[in-house]
């Protein structure tokens, strides 16, 4: 009974990671209509700058909250570096962006191994959120009800910023029909822009406070690229309540995954996309996009 | 001198070049690195149709590749000869490029790469984890390469010429295929599916049938591959594996001939020299991507002819400007 409750926690918890990278990634699709394949190596970024922060650059050590901030801009002022100084050098043209996203992975990903090296980093969890919760039998950490706490709030300040304000009009009218957007004078180039930084930022901020649940390493970048990919063909792309399913479906998938048929867990978790690939193909919650 | 005849007497240099390349080339290691540009080659020259005269971007290739060559140190560890193995890794791939295929053709464009680099991951996924087929992380040892007609390829310059050879039948073939109607129907399919379908062409049938011949060389260079390696490991099958292959393809030159052959004999010459000073090869992979992609879109190969041509002709202009011995022609 125990197994089974701390494996349902542990599946919520990964899903709330997945929702904060995939929701960025989700957008970045959904706006310019290329997946974006540098957010893993986002993620990756977030968790070692936040990781390096904590344990001390230059003898200054951070606290947790205040290291996940500055690593958070710090990749989220990249996302927007690479949007202007990259991206929009290849107008329109889909594949070349995915090239270029691709080539920045393989950069990153030497990047952080010529820095950090090639041994896991284990982020201590940040002071107050150490020990556990008990209800009646069952004990949970109380780190993973926090990361809970903290999608769920996420959850629902995007939800807020993308129904009730201009900007997240902006956002969606650029989604639906970026030319209709462009002749009613947004500036949707310009949106290209936030989003990347704000997806970014997402995935960096996921990044470090994953460090302590996930640990930091190597081909870490690799390991949520394809998670990212798979919630958002399970929940169509652009749409927020589709990466909101799409990530708890897909931590329920994958925990339980790899609890129940470790040699197979692959196989598992992407089974389900190539079943909404074939009878659903814009995914659970995405509209057609032309 | 035309064009034509130039062109053919560049083909038979290149061709006793490859032909007599273990008498000038001293040295084992440098034979060694000239197999591997061969059999990469060919997998280039694979993934090109795809990418180049279909318009498909495949990035899970490195799958296939990698199924071809752990079915032939599967079949081999358990203890069956090279001819069933070559034949077991041939059949298997072309099945799994029937699965994928099947699969990824439901999209074109984004939606097409998305799903091939699902596909490849799978692969990568099962190679890592089952580890009860696979060895996991320790990979599968082969011990010793065939030896066809008596010719024992486990000496390097005899491994060579069986690559050489079949390198030489993939270029016939793939050339003969390109100019052939069903080439150009793929062609068609790249730049108008509509007016090809409205033409009376089964759009889906002609790419799937490019993704087999495609799927075909790239297990073909994938047991040439496990045959000089001696060793596959889920690195093979890796994103980076995929990326690399269609790195060359694209700094060569897609829809080209030549383009994938020289896209794979820069990306292993560099990797091979390259490795010997840096460690940091996978980013200066990286770079070259993005370098290539925004300053040389077309690739290196139709990059060059480009400014050859435009310098031919500036320099044809000069002289025709200098036998006239009048103004200066009109730009």
């Amino acid at each position: 009974m125990n197994f089974w409750l701390v494996l349902t926690v542990n599946s919520v918890t990964f899903g709330g990671l997945l929702f904060l990278l995939s929701a960025g990634f989700s957008l970045i699709f959904g706006l310019m209509r290329i997946p974006n394949l540098t957010h893993g190596s986002l993620f990756m970024l977030g968790a070692y700058f936040g990781a390096a922060l904590i344990i001390g650059v230059l003898g200054v050590q951070l606290n947790f909250w205040l290291a996940a901030i500055l690593a958070t801009a710090g990749v989220a002022f990249l996302g927007a570096l690479i949007e202007r100084l990259l991206l929009r050098r290849l107008p329109g043209d889909a594949l070349a962006q995915v090239l270029v996203t691709l080539g920045l992975s393989f950069m990153a990903a030497d990047f952080c191994l010529m820095v950090w090296g090639g041994d896991p980093i284990n982020v201590e969890t940040p002071a107050g959120l150490g020990g556990f919760t008990r209800l009646g039998v069952a004990v949970f950490p109380n780190y993973r009800l926090g990361i809970i706490a903290i999608a769920v709030v996420f959850a629902f300040a995007l939800w807020m910023l993308m129904d009730r304000t201009r900007l997240g009009a902006m956002i969606r009218a650029g989604v639906d029909d970026p030319d209709m957007a462009r002749v009613v004078g947004i500036r949707v180039s310009q949106l290209f822009t936030i989003v990347f930084a704000l997806g970014a930022g997402l995935a960096g901020f996921a990044g470090i406070i994953g460090g302590p649940i996930l640990s930091v390493y190597p081909g870490l970048d690799q390991d949520m690229l394809p998670l990212a990919l798979v919630v958002v063909i399970l929940g169509g792309t652009g749409s927020l309540l589709g990466s909101f399913v799409g990530s708890i479906i897909v931590g329920f998938i994958y925990n339980f995954g790899q609890a129940l048929l470790p040699e197979l867990a692959y196989f598992v978790l992407f089974l389900p996309m190539l079943l909404v690939l074939i009878f659903r193909p814009q995914g659970l919650f995405g509209r057609q996009v032309p | 001198m035309n064009a034509a005849l130039v062109r053919s007497l560049a083909l038979v240099a290149a061709f006793v070049a490859l032909v007599t390349l273990p008498y000038w080339v001293t040295g084992t290691y440098y034979i060694n690195v000239s197999s591997q540009i061969l059999f990469y080659a060919i997998f280039a020259l694979g993934l090109n149709i795809l990418v180049g005269y279909a318009g498909l971007v495949s990035l899970g290739h490195a799958g296939l590749f990698g199924i071809a060559s752990y079915v032939v140190g599967y079949v081999l560890a358990e203890g069956f000869g090279h001819a069933p193995a070559i034949l077991a890794a041939l059949v298997i791939g072309l099945l799994s490029t029937a699965v994928f295929a099947a699969l990824s053709l439901r999209a074109t464009g984004i939606g097409f790469i998305m799903i091939t680099l699902a596909l490849g991951q799978i692969i990568w996924g099962l190679a890592y984890r089952w580890i009860s087929l696979t060895g996991g992380d320790n990979g599968i040892n082969l011990h010793g390469r065939p030896a066809p007609f008596g010719l024992d390829l486990s000496a390097p310059s005899e491994f060579y010429y069986a690559t050489l050879v079949i390198f030489l039948v993939t270029v016939v073939a793939v050339t003969i295929f390109v100019r052939s109607p069903f080439g150009a129907a793929l062609r068609g399919t790249r730049d108008q599916p509509r007016r090809m379908n409205a033409l009376g062409y089964h759009v889906w049938a002609i790419r799937f049938w490019a993704c087999l011949l495609s799927g075909l060389l790239t297990a073909i260079s994938g047991i040439l591959f496990v045959y000089y390696t001696q060793f596959i490991s889920p690195q093979t099958t890796a994103l980076t594996a995929s990326a690399e292959v269609l790195l060359m393809v694209i700094a060569g030159g897609p829809a080209t001939l030549l383009g994938p052959i020289v896209g794979a004999a820069l990306v292993v010459i560099v990797k091979n020299v390259v490795s010997g000073y840096i460690e940091r090869w996978n980013f200066l992979l990286g770079a070259i991507f993005v370098a290539i992609v925004i300053l040389m879109p077309e690739g290196l190969v139709p990059g060059t002819a480009r400014l050859w041509r435009s310098g031919w002709r500036a320099l044809r202009r000069r002289q025709a400007v200098v036998i006239a011995g009048s103004t200066e022609p009109k730009p």
